[in-house]
């Protein structure tokens, strides 16, 4: 099994943290994993993204130009790598704030609602576990356990109080994603 | 098994450092790299293993931290991105005449100038052919995962005694930034003072006993002759770790026509490259020198005569490709292929590159 | 009566330290560093701290200083002595740690050293030699020089619209929360000498006492970079330099 994913958004949506998560996941099902962010001055506001690799086998190279999954999360990230999909590859959006909606159709293309749900949730916080549990619900890579003992270790023990709820919010993300 | 923990490679410096017993850390904020400093400040290992972090008023200040630290016989080190090593490079020259042992950590950066906080590998020059002035050789490591980062602390400390020389990690942005999972090594406990005593009273200021002279550090000798024999003692020095300590890798260059040398991330990167060829029936495979000095030249002029053809792959503008060409001498034709500025190159960029070269 | 009647244990007065090596010095005649030397040799061997005394020498005429006192030394690149000497007596804080430098090293290339270990409170003792002039190099202009005062860079004396004025670095770092001990002597009068060797013990004893930095600048006389003689390079520093830079304690505490 080898995947690889692009997660790509605003700075502050939890853009770096999902992949983190999804990572750790990896990890604990005992694959090899590498997380390697576009890093700059975009600390908020800003595009930013970050491809997370997961194998069964050793990785080569971390820089990446074409992806198993995308996960999209603004128009800006859209526009960049909706071509960038391999062919039979999937795409999720978030269809908050989207104008140009994805065009292609050699790939299956996912839609989650996540800003409304989080809204819905009264929870800004949880967007990002949302759209976690679309993903993992279109491609259940990582088990639900795994993802949440890879919570428990990205997050510090003081936040720990929040994995129920961020439990919560990705079986929301599983049960609200739309196959289009 | 031990325990394995997904963290980046600047992180990994850090955690490393206090797991080896690093004695003293001496840094200045610098992106892509400030984690290290920020890691070590937040573990606060000064309540644990008693190693000393210090955040300096610069990266000139920082270096001769270092230089003060490793004249105690202390395991100490600094890190830095490329702006930041060009100031630590006049400490390192002295670190280097004195025969200090130390780490310096180069998370490289884009340049020239202020250049930009992207990856780039554009200090081999600077790492591997001296960087400050004088006739002086550091030890060049080159980490190609975030394990080769955790693993390389240990093993610069260890080769910095073993030489009293300086060693440099030589990493780039996408090396510090990027997340893999990491296999802890068994603790070490920072050497005693009796145990620092044995291993440096022959040269470190460690207090003078009645025993001994006064030792001097200094790299300062007015008199040529005895400058020149410093510095010929030097170069019996570098030619042992030219014998003894060259480090390198190879991806399937067994059945191989063709040959990429690349170093750092570039060479996992090239790995990829491999593949695509392979797929076209191309008989390609990669050279990564782990050791950027001491270069594997004896590993690199036995595979020269085996191939049609071979190409340096560099995030710079053509630096390793020298040495390339030197080892090479002629006898097949090398060719180069970077990018600049923080550009990083897919393995699809990079074949297409190579193919053309294989076409001319 | 022979000479050898006279060389004998009870007659002896005066004995030099065994801290001072025997090596003859490179200072020039009436240089004010072997004083201070052999001062801090004997504040050194008064408190039986050789085997626990590391210096740290500058680049400038005293960048030999390791060849005279018998302890530990470190000889630091021009202007860094003060952060080799943090990261020395913060790795072994149970070492009197000192800087040895001139103003040159310590007021002009070295400025951003000495002010931020002072800020940080360093508990070293730094020695700060300030004779107004590049001594080592051929008397050029030091921060220090005093306005009007002839070098080989100010060949028409110091010029302040050309390179501004004498830096007063001891007034400036008495400012700093980090000093804790901060002072101005001279070693041209036995008397001078005296007090300059109080300071420099009561220094070291601070540097054990988690106080911070204690800092002593000493007025010196370079008559060779003066381009005079000794005797008159002490009138010389006592008419000119003593004004610009008065003798005293700036802060104790």
């Amino acid at each position: 099994m080898k995947e690889e994913i692009i997660i790509a958004g605003f700075g502050g949506q939890g853009v770096l943290s999902m992949g983190k998560i999804l990572a750790y996941g990896g990890i604990m099902q005992d694959q090899e994993v590498t997380w390697m962010p576009s890093y700059g001055p975009e600390m908020r506001g800003g595009t930013c993204n970050v491809s997370v690799i997961l194998s069964d086998n050793k990785i080569s190279s971390p820089i990446l130009s074409r992806f198993d999954t995308a996960i999209i999360l603004n128009q800006q990230s859209l526009d960049k790598f909706e071509s960038r999909v391999k062919p039979g590859g999937v795409l999720i959006y978030d269809p908050n704030g989207i104008t140009r909606h994805p065009e292609r159709k050699d790939i299956k293309v996912c839609r989650i609602a996540a800003a409304d749900e989080a809204a819905k949730l009264g929870n800004a916080k949880a967007y990002n576990m949302i759209v976690l549990g679309a993903y993992l619900k279109v491609k259940p890579i990582v088990t639900m356990a795994n993802v949440l003992e890879g919570l428990r270790k990205s997050l510090p023990e003081r936040h720990h109080g929040l994995i129920p709820m961020n439990e919560q919010a990705i079986s929301i993300g599983m049960k609200a994603v739309e196959i289009l | 098994m031990a325990e394995k923990i997904l963290m980046k490679g600047n992180e990994a410096i850090a955690y490393a450092a206090i797991n080896c017993g690093c004695d003293g850390y001496f840094g200045y904020p610098i992106t892509p790299q400030s984690e290290v400093m920020e890691t070590l400040m937040q573990e606060k290992p000064w309540e644990t293993t008693g190693m000393v972090v210090l955040q300096a008023e610069s990266e000139t200040s920082s270096i001769n931290m270092v230089y003060g630290g490793a004249s105690c016989g202390k395991k100490v080190m600094t890190s830095s991105s490329s702006p930041g090593i060009s100031l630590m490079c006049e400490g390192l020259s002295y670190l280097a005449g004195c025969e200090l042992p130390c780490l310096v950590v180069n998370v490289m950066r884009g340049g020239p100038g202020l250049g930009t906080i992207q990856p780039s590998q554009s200090d081999y020059f600077q790492a591997t052919k001296g960087g400050g002035h004088g006739d002086y050789r550091t030890i060049v490591l080159a980490p190609a995962s975030v394990q080769d980062m955790y693993d390389f602390v240990d093993l610069s400390f260890e080769l910095a005694f073993k030489y009293r020389n300086p060693v440099m990690i030589l990493g780039d942005g996408i090396v510090g930034q990027m997340m893999e999972k990491v296999e802890l090594s068994p603790a070490k406990p920072r050497r005693t003072d009796e145990e620092v005593r044995t291993l440096c009273d022959s040269w470190a200021t460690l207090g003078k006993p009645a025993s001994r002279p006064g030792n001097i550090v200094t790299s300062l000798a007015l008199d040529a002759d005895i400058m020149e024999r410093h510095n010929i003692h030097l170069q019996n020095k570098y030619a042992t770790i030219e014998s003894e300590e060259v480090r390198y890798e190879t991806y399937k260059t067994e059945d191989a026509e063709y040959l990429i040398v690349a170093f750092g991330c570039m060479s996992r990167i090239s790995e990829n490259v491999v593949e695509l060829a392979r797929e076209d029936g191309i008989k390609l495979g990669v050279l990564r020198p782990i050791t950027l000095y001491p270069y594997p030249e004896k590993a690199l002029d036995a595979l020269v005569p085996r191939m049609k053809s071979i190409m340096s792959v560099e995030l710079n503008s053509g630096q390793m490709v020298e040495d390339v060409r030197r080892i090479a001498a002629g006898r097949v034709p090398v060719h180069f292929y970077g990018r600049q500025g923080g550009v990083i190159p897919s393995p699809e960029e990079i074949y297409e590159a190579f193919v053309k070269t294989i076409k001319k | 009566m022979e000479i050898n009647d006279i060389i004998k244990p009870e007659n002896k007065v005066y004995g030099k330290t065994p801290v001072l090596k025997d090596a003859v010095m490179h200072y020039c005649p009436g240089c004010s560093h072997g004083t201070v030397h052999k001062i801090i040799a004997e504040v050194i061997e008064e408190m039986g701290i050789q085997d626990k005394t590391i210096g740290i020498s500058p680049v400038g005429c005293s960048v030999f200083a390791y060849n005279y006192l018998d302890i530990d030394w470190q000889q630091a690149a021009h202007g860094r002595a003060p952060a080799l000497a943090t990261a020395t007596k913060r790795l072994m804080p149970d070492k009197y740690v000192f800087t040895y430098q001139g103003d040159g090293d310590l007021a002009s290339i070295g400025t951003a050293e000495i002010l931020h270990a002072c800020n940080r409170g360093e508990n070293i003792v730094v020695i700060f030699i300030n004779n107004a002039i590049y001594g080592m190099t051929g008397g050029q202009m030091a921060p220090t020089t005093l306005i009007g005062q002839v070098t080989a860079t100010t060949p028409y004396g110091r010029d302040v619209k050309l390179n501004g004025y004498p830096l007063k670095i001891t007034e400036l770092l008495a400012q700093l929360d980090g000093t804790c001990y901060v002072t101005r002597q001279s070693v041209q009068t036995p008397g001078a000498v005296r007090k300059a060797k109080r300071a420099i013990r009561k220094a070291f004893e601070n540097s054990m006492m988690d106080k911070g930095t204690s800092f002593i600048e000493v007025v010196s006389t370079c008559n060779s970079g003066w381009k005079v003689s000794p005797v008159e390079a002490n009138k010389w520093m006592e008419e000119n330099m003593f004004p610009e830079y008065p003798l005293g304690d700036l802060k104790d505490r």
